[in-house]
């Protein structure tokens, strides 16, 4: 199931990378190449995985435990309220099935504002 | 007041499996249990017949249900069952043979996991092979893969068709603490990604985790030692259990320690009534 910690290694530099670009462009463009990199973040089996169960447009296979990801911006005005869910779910819900992304240190702080940039898009 | 702590364990079973968490083990029997968990699972799967949940997530999804089925007709366990019956008759080099361990013969799926109230433990079927071993002077065998699935899969074969039948003795309080202990761990979240057993098998059965569809919890020991695709091999009860525990990124457990054995216990018993049709073969 898991893949080699190489691999692993190659995707995190990747990042590594893009996230160097992203600092160095323009702010048009850094808002641009951060979606990117939420959407990657949000994408990657090992980092958000949450196709798992979330249907996400654009992605493949996804898993039906929680609702679909749609119009977000509608559904939560509020930034920190959407932050708050992906950064600990069971603040909202003590029985949810969903993460604790940051509370669990499964994504970091930037990777958590870049999946939030990123679902402010759908 | 008990019927009242039931009342409240069905309504938590029923609006999200994971509110059990918040009810301690010892809130309801394992009788109680049983027609709980029962009752949930065939609420939640209406028309899918008790004994059909011993085939996992093939009782309930039909699209799998179909190549499954194909797979079944040629099973890839086929030639292991055969290496068990020669392992079954082969004498040890002091010259006894499994035989003299278990000599109703090799069909003893129905009898395990059982509480062994002078030992005060769990004892597994594995375990008692392995312990047969030793008596005779033979090395055990490595607990989750390899020749032990062999000798498991012919005796599970032998089997098929006992009933599961795990017994909680009446008035022992260790065999309570040791089921009670197996339920706490089900329920118990765990791992980097927070989730317990029943996040997955009782709460999501029937659910798409990406693209698996979760098995129900129900039936889910009946079958081993299984063959899966993904290990081009088959695999114990607790190999499955590792696999489970690690995904979630939690510390996985030795198979055979005392937590899987409690683990297999409280799940086995959940089972009980439903048929033993391992080896089985799943994706
Ligand atoms: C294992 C399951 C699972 C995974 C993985 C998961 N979620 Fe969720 N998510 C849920 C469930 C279930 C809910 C429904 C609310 C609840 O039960 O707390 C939910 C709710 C949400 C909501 C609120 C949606 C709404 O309409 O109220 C957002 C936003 C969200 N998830 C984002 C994410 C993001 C972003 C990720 C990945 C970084 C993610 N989720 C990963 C299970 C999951
Ligand atoms: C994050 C989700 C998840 C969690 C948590 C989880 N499992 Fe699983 N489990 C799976 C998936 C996916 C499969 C493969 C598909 C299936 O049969 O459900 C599986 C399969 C199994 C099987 C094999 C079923 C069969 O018919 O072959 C058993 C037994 C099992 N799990 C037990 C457990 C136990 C015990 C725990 C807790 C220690 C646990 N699982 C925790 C996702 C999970």
């Amino acid at each position: 199931m898991r893949k080699s910690a190489l691999s692993t290694v190659a995707i995190a530099s990747i990042l590594a990378v893009s996230g160097a670009i992203g600092a160095r462009s323009a702010h048009a463009g850094d808002q641009a190449s951060n979606v990117e990199f939420g959407k990657k973040t949000a994408f990657t089996r090992k980092k958000g995985n949450c196709l798992a169960c979330h249907y996400i447009a654009g992605g493949t296979a996804p898993g039906d435990i929680g609702p679909p990801l749609i119009s977000m911006k509608a559904r939560f005005p509020d930034r920190a309220k959407l932050r708050a869910q992906v950064w600990d779910a069971t603040s909202n819900n003590p029985n949810t099935r969903m993460p604790p992304f940051g509370k669990h240190k499964i994504l970091t702080e930037k990777e958590i504002d870049a999946v939030v940039d990123f679902l402010y898009t759908l | 007041m008990k019927k009242q702590t039931v009342a409240a364990l069905t309504a938590g079973l029923l609006i999200a499996g994971s509110a059990l968490a918040n009810h301690k083990a010892t809130d309801s029997t394992p009788a109680e249990d049983l027609k709980l968990y029962r009752d949930y699972f065939m609420k939640k799967f209406p028309g899918v017949p008790l004994n059909e949940f011993q085939n996992g997530v093939y009782a309930i999804d039909k699209v799998s249900r179909d190549s499954w089925e194909a797979i079944e007709e040629f099973p890839p366990y086929e030639p292991m069952i055969e290496d068990g019956e020669e392992m079954w008759n082969t004498p040890f080099k002091n010259g006894k043979t499994y035989a003299d361990c278990f000599p109703d013969g090799p069909a003893q799926r129905k009898n395990y996991p059982h509480w062994d109230a002078k030992r005060g433990m769990v004892v597994t079927l594995p375990m008692a092979v392995n312990e047969c071993r030793v008596k005779n002077g033979e090395k055990p065998l490595k607990w989750a893969k390899g020749p032990i699935t062999r000798i498991l899969a012919y005796m599970a074969y032998e089997s098929r068709g006992q009933k599961t039948n795990v017994v909680i003795p009446e008035g022992d309080a260790a065999a309570l603490a040791a089921y009670n202990d197996g339920k706490s761990f089900y329920f118990a979240r765990r791992g980097q990604l927070n989730f317990s057993c029943a996040s997955c098998h009782v709460e999501s059965a029937g659910q798409h985790i990406r693209a698996d569809i979760l098995s129900p919890a129900l039936g889910q020991t009946t079958g081993w030692p299984v063959y899966r695709s993904k290990w081009g091999e088959l695999g114990t009860l607790h190999r499955r259990f590792k696999g489970c525990n690690k995904q979630v990124r939690a510390r996985p457990f030795k198979p055979q320690g005392r937590q899987y054995r409690n683990l297999e216990y409280f799940l086995t018993h959940m089972s009980n009534g439903i048929e033993f049709n391992g080896p089985s073969a799943r994706k």
